[in-house]
């Protein structure tokens, strides 16, 4: 049952990406950079983690739970710490994503090379 | 020499195209023209002849059609009297880098799509004023230097929308002689001016370039007192087949329709089977249709007077970034078939 | 020329063909929801050894590994040219965004090239999504000093 939530709220999310290129004049890095924003305000309303609850990684895996992970992490920090709470719990839950972005970039830079589309 | 009326240049004694030459990628060699190529390769990276990036490999591929074009036509580098060129690359780099080697007398020219008119425009005047007597007219395009620098890198995962194009990995050369010579007259040539209909959307160029393509056919008929019928064919440069279907559109609305009207962005590719979207683009889009196409017909006597209109857009990625929408200009040349002037 | 920009729009926009949304759709549900499935079975995996915050960490890093993998052999783009935000919005999209740059400007220098490039098109996720996060923290600590 986790499986199948996870493909189709997975899917659903994606389609919702779908639409909006489709539909509006918004370009690909508008878009992932308004999932991230809006996953920031659906978590601090408190509607995201029910989601993440029945769907695992069906929400956290698109960029909807990346911006559910820094609101968190910043919700986390600033429960143990107050204020200066806002300025480390954001990256430092989204830290293992954006490292493991950064070397793995860099290995593949070492290794690859830019290739034809044709 | 020659007589101005209105936008456009007559030659009373026309400058000749004497010889010309095309180079292609993999895409262009499994094209419909991939026969009339002097050059092909199946990698455009070349990297047997030690390129190690994208505007190295347009502008090996540029000195392939400069080098085919001066063996047609049998002479050497060291007899141009001028070269001018110019490409899509950040200040026309892919051309001063063939320059480098070809090492003849060289202005850079950036007219974006339109360039090969452009060049040839120029060109053509020069050698009708008997300025210069052997004068190269020539550009280049290739699509993953065009992608790197106005899009995004060759492999971040992108959809396109139906209505972009695709831009050619080409380069073309002509050689323009004095009049008299033999080749393919260049009859009249007629500059654009630059219109802009408020087009912002970068995935749509066809559509932005549309109306200048118009503006200088209209220009042209009027000077000329000419219509669409005097000729056997009028080629526009890379509007694609959205763009030609609006220029279909507007020039019914002038009252001059356009039975004969042919698209470089159309011909180059199979549009349904090669996965290009609208079509080609790409100032190598309508210098290879040319060289491979235009020209040899004018030649073997199918065509016997041609206009070759190509078209550019005239924004940067800056101004796109920054909102403005997208300027274009299109150029004209009027050909006419060997041997019958 | 018989021609005004706002008439020329509308001629543009009846002109343009439409984008095959309902392909699309498809092809972006089944990838996306496919992609979000293999995550789902990573992380019930890595849920054998670890808490759930770490589980799911682990899974975002080896979805972001398999699409630096994919990305390097070319495959990512050659997919996301059919599967559309299929590909963009789950976490392989981002890390595409990351690696791409990365590979494509190697050859302008590790420095100034693939170091200054490699968060170019990822650079805005990371900044606004840190900006709304901080903006929510201080609404957060205010509702716990008011509450």
């Amino acid at each position: 049952m986790n499986y199948l939530w996870a493909f189709v709220v997975g899917g659903a999310i994606c389609v919702v990406g779908q639409l909006l290129i489709d539909y509006t004049s918004l370009t690909p890095a508008r878009i992932l950079t308004g999932y991230v924003v809006s996953g920031v305000i659906l978590s601090a309303v408190g509607l995201y983690k029910p989601l993440v609850d029945l769907a695992g990684a069906g929400a956290s895996v698109p960029l909807l739970g990346f911006g559910h992970l820094l609101a968190q992490g910043v919700r986390q920090a600033v429960d143990m710490c107050g204020l200066p709470g806002i300025f480390t719990g954001g990256l430092t839950a989204a830290a293992g994503g954006i490292a493991a972005s950064i070397l793995f970039g860099l290995l593949a830079a070492l290794i690859g090379k830019s290739k034809d589309q044709n | 020499m020659a007589i101005r009326r209105k936008d456009t240049v007559i030659f009373e004694k026309p400058p000749v195209i004497a010889a010309w030459a095309a180079a292609g990628g993999k895409k262009e060699s499994e094209g419909p023209l991939a026969e009339g190529f002097d050059f092909l390769t199946r990698d455009a990276a070349f990297p047997d002849e030690n390129c190690s990036n994208w505007e190295q490999a347009e502008s090996r591929l540029q000195q392939k059609a400069a080098e085919a074009c001066l063996r047609k036509a049998d002479i050497s580098r060291k007899e141009l009297d001028l070269v001018l060129a110019g490409d899509l690359q950040a200040q026309c780099t892919a051309s001063n880098y063939t320059m480098r080697s070809l090492q003849a007398p060289f202005a850079g020219i950036y007219g974006a799509c339109s360039t090969m008119a452009e060049t040839l425009c120029l060109a053509a005047a020069l050698a009708a004023g008997g300025v210069v007597h052997q004068a190269l007219a020539m550009t280049s395009s290739h699509f993953c230097a065009a992608e790197r620098q106005f899009r995004t890198p060759l492999d971040y995962g992108a959809k396109r929308t139906p209505t972009a194009q695709w831009t050619a990995t080409a380069a073309g050369a002509c050689l323009l002689r004095n009049p008299g010579q033999a080749g393919v007259p260049v009859l009249s040539i007629t500059f654009g001016r630059v219109q802009d209909y408020e087009v912002r959307d970068i995935n749509n160029m066809g559509a932005a370039m549309m109306p200048a393509a118009v503006s200088t056919l209209l220009r042209y008929f009027a000077a000329t007192g000419t219509q669409p019928a005097d000729f056997d064919a009028i080629f526009t440069g890379d509007l694609g087949q959205v763009g030609s279907a609006l220029l279909y559109e507007q020039m019914e609305r002038e009252g001059i329709p356009l039975p004969n009207h042919r698209d470089c962005g159309c011909l180059l590719y199979d549009v349904q089977a090669q996965n290009v979207q609208a079509g080609g683009s790409g100032p190598g889009c309508s210098a290879a249709v040319l060289c491979t196409h235009i020209l040899p017909a004018l030649r073997s006597g199918q065509y016997r007077r041609v206009l070759f209109l190509a078209t550019g857009a005239l924004m940067s990625q800056t101004t796109f970034l920054q909102g403005e929408s997208i300027p274009g200009i299109a150029h004209c040349v009027e050909l006419a078939g060997e041997g019958t002037v | 020329m018989k021609l005004n920009p706002k008439e020329y729009a509308r001629m543009v926009s009846r002109t343009s063909p439409p984008s095959p949304v309902v392909k699309d759709c498809l092809w972006a549900f089944f990838v996306g929801g496919g992609i979000c499935l293999l995550g789902e079975g990573l992380r019930q995996v890595f849920l054998i050894w670890y808490d759930v915050t770490m589980a799911g960490t682990l899974t975002s890093i080896a979805l972001i590994f398999l699409s630096a993998a994919c990305t390097m052999a070319g495959w990512y783009q050659k997919l996301a040219a059919k599967a559309g935000a299929g590909t963009l919005v789950p976490i392989t999209g981002f890390a595409n965004s990351v690696v791409s740059p990365a590979i494509e400007f190697k050859a302008e220098g590790w420095v100034t090239g693939i170091g200054a490039k490699i968060f170019g098109i990822a650079g805005p996720v990371i900044a606004y999504g840190t900006a709304a996060s901080a903006v929510w923290g201080v609404l957060y600590w205010l509702m716990g000093k008011v509450g």
